[in-house]
């Protein structure tokens, strides 16, 4: 019993690392159907400038508010970085599939180079509060805090987003622009303004996913973000595009699919599960649990 | 003479290689409806599409558009709606997953006072709805909702795409009848296959075949003329009578 429970734990610790990955790609797939194979590039900009501002930022650290002030720091290259690549590269080619597909996948490969030519190819160690060091008992298991810290922010962020799209201008905007993109420009809303707020939020919560996916793992590295792309397509794909909510569901099945294979099949058997989940969702509803709705 | 609120010469509309509209010159009166009237796959959406800007991005447009002195076809679609053309599209477009409510919401613009006032009393039905999903309402309730959504705000002109297809005889009435009101007070330029609609409420027509202008002039004359509006539309109606409007040979839909 007490395995099982670790095993759903740390499965909704994976989960919540792919959430917080796919939530933005899924927003800016469904609303401006930009593929961007770049995302996972927010993510490792994310970790390594939490993990440069911890060793040189004044005032951050990997502990206590020193290391809220790293992530925060974190967060904000990931998003300037996306809010970037939307401006300059993604802009000129919306509509351009092709192009647009050819230039995130060029960006995403450039962007590993970049990392590594930087500070190297091999996995740092990544500074990490003393409590994610450690355990926390919970029903007779014994759950890394790590995995519970990206449990707490994807809810939060899972929160703050369905509120967001719910409550506010921009997020009715952005829900009636994942429905029909062409009928929001034709009431007057300039829908490229939207189009760089889902990039940045996109970039902000990948970013959040390469800093606490850090701590998770323990090391930072320059192709963290692409291995875990590949998972994040994949939640993106079952949970349905443009759904929040469909990414939340479809992250939870991946993570706990593939934790529980992992540990009672062969390790790696799990990797194989989760794509054939996919090729059963397709199957069966291509347009994924939750469609092409910005449910909120 | 009056001058014409939209002014259209010369467009052209290729799409994909296919040239939808070729030369295609008309005038909207600033007051009532001027109805955009041909035969299915003539260019009438493609019209209103490119004068809204809409044209997809594999499509090439020619020509002048001009919305009073100003030249629309360089500006993008939001830019024109602002500046007064209000747009309500074929097939409704209602956001089916938003209520009633933020359907409507999403047509307020910053600075101006939203006219609730107005949309409630064409439409009171919008009122009772406002928190039940657009996708839930029947084909009239949608059509409303996407006038209503237009009506919201102040139009120097309104284009509206087919608003009875598809609709129950007594829905057309209705839709016809909020039409013919909202024409009081802002020109429009209506594409419609009903003609009895088109008889309530057009006074100019301007006929399409084959991408071209056919014939322009005053719409009950057409109606009346049951030969010209057999070649023309495909359909008779009305009495013997000699049109007084310009036609011109176009392919072979024109006689």
């Amino acid at each position: 019993m007490d395995t099982v429970i670790l095993l759903t734990l740390t499965g909704l610790g994976l989960a919540a690392l792919y959430f917080l990955v796919a939530s933005g790609l899924s927003l800016v797939f469904g609303l401006a159907d930009v593929l961007n194979f770049a995302h996972g590039l927010f993510l490792g900009v994310g970790a390594y400038a939490t993990w440069w501002a911890a060793g040189n930022l004044p005032g951050a650290g990997s502990d206590g508010f020193g290391f809220v002030l790293a992530v925060a720091f974190g967060v904000a290259a990931g998003t300037l970085v996306a809010v970037l690549v939307e401006l300059v590269l993604i802009r000129p080619l919306y509509s351009r599939t092709i192009e647009q597909v050819l230039v995130t996948v060029g960006l995403s490969l450039a962007g590993v180079a970049l990392l590594q030519a930087t500070w190297g190819a091999d996995a740092r160690p990544f500074p990490r509060p003393e409590w994610t060091r450690g355990v926390t008992g919970i029903l007779g298991a014994q759950v890394p805090n790590g995995g519970l810290l990206l449990v707490i922010a994807a809810v939060l962020v899972l929160g703050a987003l369905l509120a967001f799209l719910q409550w506010t201008r921009y997020g009715l905007v952005i829900r009636a622009g994942v429905e029909n993109r062409e009928m929001v420009t034709a009431l007057g809303i300039d829908v490229r303004k939207a189009f760089t707020l889902v990039f940045a939020i996109g970039g902000a919560a990948a970013a959040l996913a390469g800093a606490l996916g850090g701590v998770y793992f323990g090391t930072v590295s320059p192709g963290q973000g692409s291995s875990l792309l590949i998972f994040a397509f994949i939640v993106v794909v079952i949970g349905g595009m443009g759904s929040v909510v469909g990414s939340a569901y479809a992250a939870v099945a991946v993570g706990l699919l593939q934790q529980f294979v992992n540990y009672y099949g062969t390790s790696g058997l799990g990797d194989i599960c989760v794509v054939g989940l996919l090729a059963v969702v397709l199957l069966l509803r291509p347009q994924g649990i939750a469609g092409k709705v910005a449910t909120a | 003479m009056t001058e014409p609120v939209l002014t259209v010469e010369d467009l052209s509309v290729r799409i994909a290689g296919l040239h939808i509209l070729q030369g295609v010159s008309f005038t909207v009166a600033p007051t009532g409806v001027t109805v955009l009237l041909g035969r299915n796959g003539v260019g009438k959406t493609t019209t209103l599409r490119a004068v809204v800007g809409l044209t997809p991005r594999n499509g090439e447009v020619r020509g002048t558009v001009r919305m009073g002195a100003q030249s629309l076809l360089a500006r993008p679609t939001y830019r024109l709606v602002r500046g007064g053309l209000g747009y309500v599209p074929e097939d409704r477009c209602v956001f089916a997953g938003l209520t009633v409510t933020e359907n409507l919401r999403l047509a307020e613009r910053r600075g101006t006072i939203p006219a609730y006032d107005k949309v409630y009393a064409l439409f009171p039905e919008l009122e009772r709805r406002g928190r039940q999903r657009a996708g839930s309402l029947s084909g009239g309730q949608q059509q409303m909702l996407a006038i209503g959504r237009v009506l919201l705000n102040d139009n120097r002109l309104l284009l509206v795409d087919e608003p009875t297809k598809g609709l129950a005889p007594k829905v057309v009435t209705e839709v016809a009848e909020v039409l013919e009101r909202v024409a009081e007070s802002v020109p429009v330029l209506l594409v419609e296959q009903n003609l009895a609609v088109v008889r309530r409420l057009a006074k100019d027509a301007v006929v399409l075949a084959a991408g071209q202008v056919a014939w322009t002039g005053d719409a009950q004359e057409l109606l009346l003329e049951t030969a010209l509006t057999k070649s023309l539309l495909g359909v008779g109606t009305g009495e013997p009578h000699h049109a007084s409007g310009r036609a011109a040979p176009v392919g072979k839909d024109a006689h």
